[in-house]
Formats: structure tokens, sequence, C-alpha cells
């Protein structure tokens, strides 16, 4: 196993679109180890999608198992990973490898549906919500070349703005 | 090495005045590191870290020219500019209550002692004239831990305001 070295925001290649996984072997395994290493070494890393690491592939790591009083599913490996279903909204506080030294609020969808095929080629779905869900989100956006600095809202301001109310 | 200053302008408020300030700066070989600007009442107020090569009496020069004629009152301090060292909030805690004297100092006291280091506070007065209320947002770091300001905020509470505290967890992915 090695470990990668992240691609820093104003790379362009963060903002490239990822193109989907169509073969399933031992380079590609070999990779996702190499991946969850980098994720690992990164500081707080819960997730990680190998176009961080300059590989333009739709892969994502997550793993939320490390804190507490989440609900989770322990690691997760997702290629060609498709959210089906988003209910609700929830602000949470966002960081990212690819942007050291600067955190955001972001709005993310609270429960998600998630479908994908592990590193073997076989298809999962999943149902999952809070902060699994919005670290999901988080590494899906980078397979479309999106960060979170795309999705910041307001450091002052809250979630929705007051409504003007006619009499 | 450059040198480093604070920044502060207040004065009555107007479109313009953040980017010919700037440009101000930006002509006199001045660099901005973080800034926040608010506007507070019919204010208009500013705080800046520049770094320049030159010395404050540079700054002042550069921009008293454009604070003069935007009506603004411009102070320069001399201090350490440190990039790259944020402090990462881990608690958000909104405290709301019909507007007295001294509810700032009471709900900041308390939050004091049970270890909290506010990063970021902003409130505000909203409500009608006859009824004020006052609202205040603030992130900090519970340096004594979450529970340690629960029971703070529940000795404010019990004195007619309310609170809620929300533990950030910041996801870096």
């Amino acid at each position: 196993m090695a470990q990668l070295e992240i691609l820093k925001y104003p790379d362009r290649r963060l903002k490239e679109v990822s193109v989907a996984v169509d073969v399933f072997d031992d380079e590609l395994r070999h990779f996702i180890d190499d991946l969850e290493e980098t994720m690992r070494a990164g500081p707080g890393g819960v997730g990680i999608a190998a176009s961080q690491v300059g590989r333009q592939q739709r892969i994502a790591i997550v793993d939320v198992s490390s804190k507490p009083k989440v609900s989770h599913h322990g690691k997760l490996i997702l290629i060609n990973p498709e959210i089906t279903k988003w209910e609700g909204f929830t602000k949470g506080r966002e960081g990212c490898m690819s942007v050291p030294d600067y955190t955001g609020n972001v709005i993310r969808a609270k429960k998600i549906v998630v479908t994908y095929v592990d590193e073997w080629g076989k298809g999962h779905e999943i149902e999952t919500q809070g902060f699994e869900a919005v670290a999901i989100q988080h590494e899906l956006d980078h397979l479309e070349g999106m960060l979170f600095l795309d999705r910041l809202v307001s450091r002052r301001n809250d979630l929705f703005k007051r409504k003007v109310y006619q009499e | 090495m450059d040198n480093g200053y604070m920044l502060t302008l207040v004065g009555k408020d107007r479109p313009g005045i953040v980017s010919h300030v700037a440009s101000a700066l930006y002509e006199g070989g001045c660099n901005l590191g973080e800034s926040s600007m608010l506007r507070l009442g019919d204010s208009f107020t500013i705080m800046m870290m520049v770094t320049c090569e030159d010395n404050a009496h540079a700054i002042e020069q550069a921009v008293a020219p454009v604070a003069e004629s935007m009506g603004l009152r411009l102070h320069v301090d001399k201090i350490d500019v440190t990039l790259h060292h944020h402090v990462e909030p881990d608690v958000h805690i909104v405290v709301y209550g019909a507007d007295r004297p001294g509810i700032v100092a009471r709900v900041t006291g308390v939050l004091a002692e049970a270890g909290l280091n506010i990063i970021n506070l902003d409130s505000n007065v909203g409500g009608t004239p006859a009824q004020p209320i006052y609202i205040m947002h603030i992130d900090g770091v519970a340096n004594e831990g979450v529970s340690a300001l629960e029971s703070a905020l529940e000795i404010v509470t019990k004195e007619g305001v309310d609170a809620k505290l929300s533990p950030i967890e910041t996801m870096i992915g």
C-alpha cells in the first residue's frame, strides 16, 4: 500500500467530471487500498474520492465509524454511485483535504438512498442519514467536479431566509 | 517580511465603500488577508487584515483620501498577521429573549466560566419597538466540554432567556 498525493485546489483536475469504472480487476482493488490509506492519513478524513488523487474515475470511500454517536454502514467503497432518493435538509460544517485550512457551512439532504457497486462489481443499495449521508454527498460531488466551496452558505445567516408574509 | 496591520473603518453605509477601499489599498501596494464587513444599524463597519511593505503611515496615506471622501473614520493598528491558523468551532449557541440590559454580559459571563472561547458572535435586536427581542448567535470552542456549557445555559434559561446549543461536527472529506 502507498499513500497518494492529494490534489489541492486550485488544481483544475478537481473541477473535472469523472468517468464510470468498467473494469474490476486487481489494479483497481490495489488503487482502492492506496486511496483508503490516503484517506486515513488525512487529519480527521472520513471520506475521499479518486479525483482527489488525480484519477478521474467514479470511485469514493466513506467511513464515518470513528465518529462517536453516529449511525453508519462501516467502510463503504462506492463505485459508480448514484443517489436515487433525497429527503429533508440539514446544515453542517464541512472541510476538505483538497481545501486545507478552511471550513464552511453547507446544506445537504438529510436522508438519501444510494446505489453503487463494490470493488468486485457487485451491486448494493443503502439508505442512510445524518453525518454519513453528508459525507457521501460530499464525495459524490467530487465525482461531478464539485467542491463544497460551490455549495457554501453564509457563515452568519441561518438556513432559511425569513419569509415576508403578505396580509 | 511585510508589516501587518488591522485596518478599521466605520461610517454611514452607502454602496461602493468596499470596492473603493480595496482599490486604494491595492494601488498602495497592500495585500488583504481575512476581513469582516458588517452593516450594524445603518452604519458601515469593516475590519481588514492588511499586509504592506511600508509602514502604518503609508496605509493611512493610501486609504485616508477614500475614507474622507466617503465619510468614514479610519483606524490602523499594528498586528501579527497569522493566516492559515484557523481555530475550528465545535459548538454553536443561539440565545434569545425579551431585550433587557445585561443579557450579553450575563450569558457570555456564564459561558466563559464554563470554558467557552468565542470565535464568532453576532447579535441582533428584532421584534417590535414596544417589545424588542434580543437574538445572539455564537460559534465557539468548548474547552471544558459541551456538557459544562449546557449546565451554564440552564442557569440563564431559568432567568428567562431561551437558549439552544448544538455541537458542530465538522465533516472532512
